[in-house]
């Protein structure tokens, strides 16, 4: 089997400690799955009911919401070139290239709080009513997500810096890689099921 | 597996390239397009099941076997999604029955009509197109 490997394999599989983290780390996203997936349940169960508070329809608009997809697609995109750049051994590529998606993850967060202030305004709020209740803690739940996952890799980034890519720090950078496609998905399908059906319905 | 050494890793632009047209699709087909609502609903979650598809396969190694103690993530995420599926359909079919009340700013305008046309009302017929 490990003679069909590189004769350099991944960093971060090299300790059975590493395999053993990544292995648990799996297991954490398939238990975030279903976190996410009772917050969506709850969210489907209330869908529609506003009571008088402002529908959907007429506070989500596409522009703002497709260029949160796009900013967080495309830092899916660069941590996964940033994680690509540490197996070639390139501590400068993954550096560049994690700072990238940190950026447009920060820029995705803006977005999102401009948003909520936004229907904030509008008067639609935790408070306003079942719906915007389930609205809020779901995005709200991922927007967490991914403010944690910043601050996480904003330590990564300076503990690489500092020590370089050894086994502990690249099993690290993939783990936090795992971490950030991960709310990548999660948001696939807030904005299908949330932002595109709230609009269509 | 030479695809470490590469400078572009082909694998993450198709990727990419990808999601970003799916996306684009999916808002097409819920926006622009004149399909019906089922249909919009249906096909934009299928189109969310694949991008969700590509970045599990394309993005984070999830038929890397490296860690060589037989372990495959795919097998989580699988019971995960199933998990997930069972939960949001069954909560959805659980709270179909009998869940009606009209706290709804139409409901309640159809509500006084109905009920100055001194008809009686009908909750279920009334609770259709939502």
């Amino acid at each position: 089997m490990s003679s069909h490997e590189l004769k350099t394999g991944p960093l971060e599989y090299r300790t059975q400690e590493g395999q053993m983290t990544i292995m648990g780390f799996w297991i954490f996203l398939a238990a975030e799955i279903v976190l996410f997936s009772t917050l969506f349940a709850t969210y489907a169960v209330l869908f529609g009911r506003t009571a008088d508070s402002t529908p959907p329809g007429e506070l989500f608009e596409p522009g703002i919401v497709l260029i949160m997809t796009f900013l967080l697609l495309t830092s899916s995109f660069t941590c996964g070139l940033a994680i690509h750049e540490m197996r070639r051994g390139s501590v400068k590529g993954l550096l560049i290239w994690m700072m990238i998606t940190l950026l447009l993850g920060l820029g995705f967060l803006g977005f999102e709080i401009y948003e909520f202030i936004h229907y904030t305004h509008e008067g639609a709020t935790m408070q306003s009513s079942a719906f915007w209740s389930a609205f809020f803690t779901l995005a709200g739940t991922h927007g967490l997500h991914v403010t944690l996952g910043i601050g996480w890799a904003i330590l990564l980034l300076i503990q690489v810096a500092k020590r370089g890519l050894t086994p502990r720090t690249s099993r690290k950078f993939f783990v936090i890689g795992l971490y950030w496609h991960f709310l990548d998905v999660v948001w696939i399908f807030i904005f299908t099921s949330v932002y595109l059906i709230g609009m269509v319905v | 597996m030479a695809e470490h050494n590469k400078r572009i890793p082909m694998q993450h632009v198709v990727g990419f390239v990808l999601s970003i047209a799916l996306t684009l699709l999916a808002t097409w087909a819920a926006l622009g397009s004149n399909l019906s609502t089922t249909w919009i609903i249906s096909g934009i979650m299928i189109l969310a099941v694949i991008q969700a598809g590509i970045q599990l396969f394309m993005f984070m190694h999830v038929v890397e076997f490296k860690s060589q103690n037989g372990h495959v993530p795919w097998n989580m995420m699988f019971h995960g999604a199933v998990l997930a599926a069972i939960i949001v359909a069954g909560s959805l079919f659980v709270m179909s029955f009998g869940f009606t009340h009209d706290h709804d700013g139409d409901d309640h305008q159809q509500h006084e009509q109905q009920e100055d046309d001194g008809q009686e009302q009908h909750d279920e017929g009334e609770h259709e197109g939502h």
